[in-house]
């Protein structure tokens, strides 16, 4: 990612900045090569077919399971993108695109487990309820 | 001034969309005259740029500028005026609410009264505090650095006008159709399509869609700027503390902004194409649209005050001539924050029905909060402490603020205790607690750096004399417009309530009316400070770039820079740069002067946000054949931008070596 687009500003938008940080805007980085986006197609694909063979045959009886299934290879889905695609390493940028990973992820956590925590707490006050008066409830 | 389905053929209906006569405001005769006044405004002041043959110069000059320094004085411009326009209404509402006791209704029906408070708040988050922090932050972060411009300087310029398109969206709604009446963060299911029919949201969703692109590409752009072009030498620990504020504020918009635009974009599924994300039936949740918007509004609150504790912590190390007290711990005291900012969105809502555990996680976090922001109190008073204080206008500011914010930072710790919350939730204490720390911080912490960086942009000192005024009619304006909010937020009443039955209550609102009416008149100051400054400039005039005795990089230039801010790149040995290249006897190069490469100014962004502007009007009104045409339009533009070839130029040499004699000649006449 961050070659191609030096590259692109090099050639298109100008830089005004006459001076570098010490983090390499210089230094050649792995651009990624024939082989490595084919690696990363593939398996983005075979990662994507395995999910809808798994929704479209019906194939696990819990459904459950397909969910949680599902929800780990998107996962590895982004690592897919984010090695093969994106270039990224603990190294490139000088460290900053790993820092930046870190703290995004750290984000994600914090909003998703805690939005799924609030949301599922949100009945605790509520009147306790049986099935009948849940039917009748409007 | 709900609008009336009217009988239209289908032909209009297609034309038009909802868009009819009826929608103008005829018989509001306050909006009328607002209009009348705004029109006769617009004229004069669109008949003095003519007179003076100055479109050509606007034009080059400043709207196609890719120049950091001029686009943020632009967003200080775009501030100010709509700082006037929220302040408008923030008077309305004080004078309606000081009236309308037992038989007497106010002057406002409650429509009206309705769309007043929503827009004040979005106006003064929205297009008054995001442009002060931006405008700030675009002005000085690349010459506190060291560099000649911001990472993508045309992005920059498209940023801004994506802004101003959002703020002129939401002008528009006051004299065609309506504002939305739901508050400032439209909570469904009043802002569904069941409970609020009209284009109120709409103006809302739109106007805050086109802001946000600006200011989220805004926060890539300076995050960008800071990490990759700092000056050589200039490792993180060396940066200037403002620049830190910003590197952690443009982290949070780069972080929190895309939930917002995400938020608002569910919510216009369900108001456009009847999904059920937020409604109460078919399995949706309105509780989420809460949860969502606070995941973006908390962070929100940190990206506006946290580059204010910058400005306040260079304008307290200069004007007490000494450096920092505790700088490394002021940086990681912001980071603690930034990091904090999102662990606490719920206490916005702890009345919403979670159990005991998630309050109390979530009251022990916003409590957690207030440790580093204690930290930073104390290091700016350590750095008073025995330091050769200049009681100047910036610093007033600044004392200002210490005394404010200490105030709304106690009142937000009682508040983040949730049995206090249950009582105090949407009363007037919590208004007066986030007025506190928004005026006492963010608006405060904004006069200061105007005072503060103005001889930088302008070349002279502001007066001294209507800065002074201007702080004290503030400062006293602000206690006498929420401390009576307090003490009816404790005696129980609620905010956003238009008539009142109980007298007993109307002297308050009478004081905080009159507070309201001295903070207009520090505002009209700092407008005849403003004014009287040019007109004094002769007498205010500073040569040496520096007036202040400041310590970093931005004093170093001359007053105004030069558009490539650095003839060379300076080098960073330690904090406080400019302060040790003084301290070494710094000598400034007198040759050896090369060409310097230069962005080119473009026309681009400014159609790119007309366009957008248009898109965001024809989405509101239905008026669909307009929105597929300007989208069509919207893209093509942005491609055929790409084919623009002609992006860069050079000045050359000679003409630096002009600039930087000139210079030269200006600080030895200085000195002799």
């Amino acid at each position: 990612m961050s070659t191609a687009m030096h590259k692109e500003n090099e050639a298109g938008s100008p830089q005004v900045h006459g001076h570098h940080d010490t983090g390499g805007h210089d230094e050649q980085e792995p651009h990624g090569s024939f082989k490595g986006y084919m690696t990363g197609f593939i398996l983005s694909v075979v990662l994507t077919a395995i999910p809808f063979w798994l929704v479209m045959g019906d194939v696990l009886p819990s459904k459950q399971a397909t969910v949680l299934i599902i929800m780990a290879l998107a996962f590895v889905q982004i690592l897919v993108h984010m090695i093969y695609f994106l270039h990224m390493n603990t190294s490139s940028e000088g460290g900053w695109n790993m820092l930046a990973l870190i703290f995004t992820a750290v984000l994600v956590v914090i909003t998703l487990s805690g939005s799924l925590w609030v949301m599922y707490h949100m009945n605790e006050n509520m009147m306790p309820m049986d099935a009948h008066e849940m039917r009748q409830a409007p | 001034m709900t609008i009336e389905p009217t009988e239209r053929s289908p032909l209009m209906q297609a034309i038009f969309g909802r868009l009819s006569w009826d929608v103008i405001p005829f018989h509001e005769p306050i909006l009328l005259a607002t209009f009348v006044g705004a029109a006769l405004l617009g004229v004069f002041v669109l008949v003095q740029i003519t007179r003076a043959k100055a479109w050509g110069w606007l034009w080059r000059d400043w709207f196609c500028t890719i120049d950091h320094k001029k686009i943020g004085v632009m967003y200080m411009v775009l501030g100010i005026v709509m700082l006037i326009r929220g302040f408008a209404d923030a008077i309305m509402m004080r004078l309606h609410q000081a009236l309308a006791f037992g038989d007497s209704m106010g002057y406002l029906p409650p429509h009206h009264y309705d769309q007043i408070f929503t827009a004040h708040g979005v106006i003064m988050i929205f297009f008054v505090a995001m442009p002060f922090v931006t405008g700030l932050m675009n002005y000085v972060v690349p010459l506190q650095i060291g560099a000649r411009d911001v990472a993508f300087p045309f992005l920059n310029n498209f940023s801004f006008w994506m802004t101003a398109a959002g703020a002129a969206l939401v002008m528009v709604s006051l004299f065609v159709g309506e504002f939305s009446t739901t508050g400032w963060l439209a909570y469904p299911p009043l802002s569904g399509i069941a409970y609020s029919p009209g284009v109120g949201v709409d103006y809302y969703i739109w106007s805050l869609q086109i802001a946000g692109v600006g200011t989220l590409l805004s926060g890539v752009n300076l995050l960008a700027t800071i990490i990759k072009m700092r000056a050589p030498g200039m490792t993180l620990m060396k940066m200037p503390i403002f620049t830190w504020t910003a590197l952690c504020t443009n982290v949070l918009i780069v972080a929190a902004f895309p939930v917002l635009t995400g938020v608002l974009g569910l919510l216009s599924l369900d108001r456009y194409v009847g999904t059920h994300f937020f409604t109460n039936d078919f399995g949706g949740n309105a509780m989420m649209y809460v949860n969502l918007i606070w995941i973006w509004g908390h962070p929100e609150v940190y990206i506006l005050i946290l580059p204010l504790f910058g400005v306040f912590s260079e304008v307290v190390s200069t004007f007490s001539g000494k450096r920092l007290f505790g700088y490394a711990s002021m940086v990681y005291a912001t980071v603690v924050i930034t990091i904090l900012s999102y662990l606490v969105w719920l206490h916005h809502f702890f009345t919403m029905g979670s159990g005991a555990s998630v309050n109390s996680f979530f009251g022990i976090t916003t409590m957690i909060i207030s440790i580093p922001t204690g930290a930073k109190m104390f290091n700016w008073l350590f750095t008073m402490y025995r330091g050769r204080i200049r009681f100047e206008v910036p610093m007033l500011w600044t004392m200002g603020f210490m005394f404010t914010f200490v105030i709304g930072g106690m009142t937000g710790v009682l508040l983040a205790v949730p049995p206090a919350d249950f009582v105090l939730h949407n009363s007037l204490f919590l208004i007066a607690h986030f007025h506190n720390v928004i005026i006492g911080g963010v608006i405060f912490g904004v006069f200061a750096g105007i005072n503060y960086w103005f001889p930088k942009v302008a070349g002279f000192k502001l007066d001294d004399f209507w800065g002074r005024v201007s702080f004290w009619f503030w400062q006293i304006g602000f206690l006498f417009a929420f401390m009576p909010l307090y003490v009816l937020g404790l005696m129980g009443v609620t905010r956003r309530v238009s008539h009142f039955e109980d007298m007993s209550l109307q002297p308050f609102f009478v004081v905080a009316a009159f507070g309201a009416v001295l903070i207009g008149f520090g505002i009209l100051a700092f407008l005849i400070q403003l004014y009287v400054s040019f007109k004094r400039r002769e007498a205010l005039r500073d040569d040496s770039g520096d007036p202040w005795g400041g310590r970093t990089l931005e004093w170093s230039t001359s007053s105004p820079p030069p558009a490539y801010n650095f003839a060379f790149t300076p080098r960073v040995h330690e904090l406080d740069s400019w302060h040790d290249m003084k301290a070494r006897g710094y000598e400034r190069p007198r040759d050896g002067y090369v060409d310097i490469h230069m962005p080119s100014n473009t026309s681009a962004g400014i159609i790119l946000a007309g366009i957008s502007a248009v898109l965001g009007f024809a989405l509101i009104w239905h008026i669909w054949w307009l929105a597929g045409l300007s989208f069509v339009a919207l893209i093509g533009t942005a491609i055929g931008h790409t084919f623009n070839y002609d992006r860069d130029f050079h000045i050359h040499a000679n003409e630096v070596t002009d600039i930087e004699d000139t210079r030269t000649r200006q600080l030895s006449a200085l000195r002799s």
